[in-house]
């Protein structure tokens, strides 16, 4: 038991180290798109690795099934989400952000 | 830690409140205003009432900033963009306004630090009652067996609420999207169906678990709102009659039950004994579908006509402007 103890700490440690990079993704890059990218790729592999420490600690295949679920919803969500803001922004004109620009 | 977790939570939350009252920017205020719905509801798991929590993430967050969202939308398109009502009325009210409010906290807090001297309330004799309520989740029990008559009319004044906003105007049509964002379709057929079986599920876990009507009303009625953004079943709600049963079923249902318990054992909603949680579930079955539509159409912000009025002028600039601001 201490082992999966060990190793959902672990997890929720790597976990909270992309929902970081995440955000700081979110706070620091330049334009809509880059910004988009690191919030839904960083966040979702956040969620993901939690949800893998959460069944560790699960009490039964149900409890890891619904789990296994929630993280379907939200990766369907969050692709789809990101897809029409991404879309909408483009569809306004928003220009992605050239390197040399300013 | 948790003490620390807790510190946190709550600091962010009164930041997130101000923030959201006072952002120059109505839409980072909107914004603000969802992320602390579901603070609020993770402070509600800290305190151990998940019922409330699973109806403050989706009434609270998620169908009230879908709300404003709308409203947002609509006051823009309109080209007013609200005056910030900072400065609409004088600054003496304002100030009048804070020393009362000051002075209502403070009385509640007096009234916090007295509580703890008293006992326990009535949680003893709720829970000892709890075999014979028909159901084991003591907040359905109190919601519709201890307390069914405050119920019944809360469902009373949901139905008020939309013949309120009926009568006042016609439906904004959300334009059709679907052509335009062909992404949404394949999350909507993921989405919808599980909703409703969410919803479902959340009903019927809620006479032995967290959930019931409510938090299944407002799941379904999340799934109506999108249901809504994608441009489904217009002629349905546009039909003379299928709207209003749907809204006013969970009233209708609960009367009869009323009427029923009155002559089955003399007294309003006490149910026949060994069979409350039967009855409780059908209330909330039907109490359910009125939430959902009532909360989904809500969102239409006034009645779906009938006679050729509804379709939306103007599709292609309607639809662009719903399509982003709506999520």
């Amino acid at each position: 038991m201490i082992v999966l103890d060990v190793l959902t700490g672990l997890l929720l440690c790597a976990a909270a180290f992309f929902f970081v990079s995440g955000t700081v993704g979110l706070l620091r890059l330049p334009d809509i798109y880059s910004r988009l990218h690191a919030l839904t790729k960083a966040d979702n592999v956040g969620l993901g690795l939690t949800v893998v420490a959460l069944m560790l600690q699960a009490e039964s295949w149900s409890e890891v099934f619904k789990l296994v679920l929630i993280y379907a919803m939200v990766l369907s969500a969050s692709a789809t989400v990101c897809y029409l803001i991404g879309n909408e922004a483009h569809r306004r004109g928003q220009r992605p952000r050239r390197s040399g620009a300013n | 830690m948790l003490y620390l977790f807790d510190l946190v939570l709550l600091v962010v939350i009164v930041l997130l409140a101000w923030r959201s009252l006072n952002d120059a920017d109505l839409f980072r205020g909107t914004v603000s205003f969802i992320a602390l719905g579901l603070l609020i509801a993770v402070a509600w798991v800290r305190l151990r009432a998940p019922d409330v929590a699973l109806a403050e993430a989706a009434v609270g967050s998620g169908l009230t900033g879908a709300l404003i969202l709308s409203a947002l939308v609509r006051m823009r398109r309109r080209g007013r963009d609200a005056p910030r009502p900072n400065h609409a009325g004088g600054a003496i009210p304002r100030r009048l306004i804070g020393v009362l409010l000051l002075a209502l906290f403070l009385c509640l807090c007096g009234a916090m630090l007295r509580l703890a001297q008293w006992p326990e309330g009535l949680t003893e004799t709720a829970l000892a009652e709890l075999p014979a309520s028909g159901v084991s989740n003591p907040v359905t029990a109190v919601l519709l067996n201890y307390r069914s008559y405050d119920t019944l009319l809360e469902v009373a004044v949901l139905l008020l609420a939309i013949v309120g906003v009926w009568s006042l105007r016609r439906a904004e049509w959300p334009g059709d999207v679907r052509e335009s964002y062909p992404l949404l379709m394949p999350l909507l057929r993921i989405v919808l169906p599980t909703l409703v079986l969410a919803a479902a599920y959340v009903l019927w876990i809620g006479t032995s678990k967290p959930g019931g009507a409510f938090q299944g009303g407002a799941l379904a009625g999340g799934a109506f709102v999108l249901m809504l953004l994608g441009g489904f079943g217009r002629r349905a709600l546009r039909h003379r009659y299928r709207m209003r049963v749907a809204l006013s079923c969970g009233l209708l249902v609960f009367i009869a039950a009323s009427v029923g318990t009155m002559l089955l054992t003399g007294e309003i909603l006490r149910y026949p004994a060994g069979f409350a949680g039967h009855w409780i579930l059908a209330i909330e079955a039907a109490a359910l579908i009125s939430i959902a539509c009532t909360l989904g159409l809500l969102y239409l912000g006034g009645r779906p006509e009938e006679a050729g009025d509804g379709t939306p002028v103007n599709r292609s600039v309607n639809g662009s402007k719903n399509g982003s601001m709506g999520r």
